[in-house]
């Protein structure tokens, strides 16, 4: 095999997939999960589930201790160090959500809130009923042909009137990395809040909150290889200070009577209810596995796939790519077959990849697109994965055209 | 209730069908089949929503009998959609209400393409149906 992967027996549902002539090029929307997740799951629940920051049992301390390890791994994960927060949600989308709504008091009518043209609908939309609801202008960042945010034209829209800039470090769609240093450099000068949807960014290598100087940063642990149902808000001291309290409940709240309450600083005060918890320990469970891998070979490895199936896609007849990927995933679509009619054949030839607009409908409609396929890659994928797809593909081309 | 004529062919071609190339290369032939719809019906009012792939479909009742036409971009679900109408044109009111389309479709041996996660719209192609046969009963 031209590109095999040396972690792909760590994941168990891998080899239950391929039992099932299963092809799982689809990791862009979730990814399979290590067997050291499963293991810490199954351990937490098998030796006594607690909630924490409550009790005072030795169930709840457990628990407490292991939740709270986790907020360190994701901390280090993050290069966070002294300087910010980390907050679980929910899910990116809730991360996002929360500093929609905690951030509402900074906005006044007029204002701008930047994003740009190739943002999920959990990075748009968000801030699109934000400025609805606070008479704010909603800007949006052009791209390039490569799909790369026009830095051109975002040093003119970026301007006093900004007053919070958020834009995705991967796209979903067009795999191409985003210039943050210099959109949040800009934003900055401008006395404008900065966040980062690391989203799929995270995914691939290390990032270093500090280094990149945002004030927020969110992802999701399901596209990290950890459960599903948590999320991550790293936010910067000084700027978690502008935000305000949003979800109200349980474990929050410092002092509660009944027509008053106080409540707790970020964390435990952007935390309400029981938090998933079993999710969280999970995610401490994955990091740790990433943690203990090459983190070179691992960057190796995906750019190695990535090229294979670039070249591969590039050199059938009619594949159009969308823009330049350079990173986990290429979306394309082909000359005179409607990607829906790919979807269906690749699909029945047990292919797992996605076909439609990816959350990210304003872009697709942007590029007079209904739809593309996407084939999005993991470190567990192998050159074999790829063949299967290629070929697959041809066969559905031979009969579509 | 005694199938369409329609129904009975496709019923028999699906049912000998073995491997799933046939099947998809079956379903692209009955979509081709497929009368053309009028551009005036090709409206938003008539396009269902949910389908990855625009499709249309309109429908009336002609002497107590349901006459449905429909079009879509994309060809296996043109082909689903021709299926589907095969099945139900020419029925009165009172037997499309009582038809199991699901059942329909797993007798042709095409009920994954009615699975919750199938995102070709089939499903939202059958509730549309459904809601037309109601407003106009």
């Amino acid at each position: 095999m031209l590109v095999p992967s040396p972690w792909r027996a760590d994941f168990p549902a891998i080899a239950t997939l391929q039992r099932q002539d299963q092809t799982y090029l689809d990791n862009a929307a979730t990814t399979q999960k290590p067997q050291a997740l499963l293991d810490a799951i199954s351990h937490y629940y098998a030796n006594g589930a607690a909630n924490v920051h409550r009790a005072q049992h030795l169930p709840g301390a457990h628990a407490t201790q292991a939740f709270e390890d986790s907020r360190s791994k994701v901390a280090q994960w993050l290069n966070a160090g002294g300087s910010g927060q980390i907050v679980f949600t929910h899910g990116a989308t809730s991360a996002l959500n929360l500093l929609a709504y905690g951030l509402e008091h900074l906005f006044n009518a007029g204002d701008e809130i930047v994003v740009s043209a190739l943002e999920h609908h959990a990075n748009l939309l968000p801030w699109q009923q934000l400025a609805k609801r606070r008479a704010a202008t909603l800007v949006v960042l052009p791209l390039n042909d490569d799909g790369v945010i026009d830095l051109t034209a975002a040093a003119e829209l970026i301007g006093p009137r900004t007053r919070l800039l958020a834009v995705s470090q991967l796209s979903n769609v067009l795999g191409a990395w985003q210039p943050l240093q210099t959109l949040i450099t800009t934003a900055k000068a401008h006395g404008a809040l900065t966040v980062v949807d690391g989203a799929q960014g995270i995914v691939h290598g290390r990032h270093d909150v500090q280094a990149l100087g945002c004030d927020f940063y969110v992802f999701s642990s399901h596209k990290l290889y950890g459960p599903d149902g948590v999320g991550v808000l790293f936010g910067r001291n000084e700027a978690l200070h502008h935000l305000h309290h949003w979800q109200f409940g349980g474990e929050m709240v410092q002092q509660a009577d009944y027509h008053s309450a106080s409540f707790r600083p970020a964390p435990l005060g952007f935390e309400a209810g029981t938090p998933p918890i079993a999710g969280v320990i999970g995610l401490g469970a994955s990091l740790d596995y990433l943690s203990s891998l090459d983190q070179p070979a691992v960057i190796a490895h995906e750019a190695a796939l990535h090229e294979y199936l670039l070249r591969g896609l590039k050199a059938r007849n009619g594949v159009r790519v969308l823009g330049s990927p350079q990173v986990a995933l290429v979306s394309f679509v082909v000359e005179g077959v409607h990607n829906a009619d790919l979807a269906h054949l690749l699909t029945e030839q047990g292919i797992a990849v996605r076909a439609g607009h990816h959350c990210a409908m304003p872009l697709l409609k942007a590029m007079h697109l209904s739809g593309a396929i996407r084939v999005s890659l993991a470190l567990y994928n192998d050159s074999d994965d790829l063949e299967r797809f290629f070929e697959a593909l041809d066969q559905a081309l031979d009969m579509l055209r | 209730m005694s199938l369409p004529v329609e129904a009975v062919a496709a019923l028999e071609a699906f049912q000998a069908v073995g491997s799933w190339e046939q099947r998809a290369r079956m379903l692209m032939q009955w979509g081709e089949r497929l009368p053309a719809l009028p551009a005036e019906d090709k409206v938003d009012a008539n396009l269902v929503q949910g389908c990855e792939s625009l499709v249309w479909l309109v429908g009336q009742l002609h002497d107590g009998h349901w006459q449905f036409a429909a079009s879509s971009e994309a060809r296996m679900i043109r082909g689903l959609v021709a299926l589907l109408l095969a099945r139900v044109n020419g029925l009165s009111a009172a037997e499309l209400q009582a038809v199991d389309l699901p059942d329909w479709f797993n007798q042709l041996g095409l009920s994954r393409q009615l699975s919750p996660s199938r995102s070709n719209g089939l499903n939202a192609v059958l509730q549309r149906m459904r809601a037309l046969s109601l407003i106009q009963n």
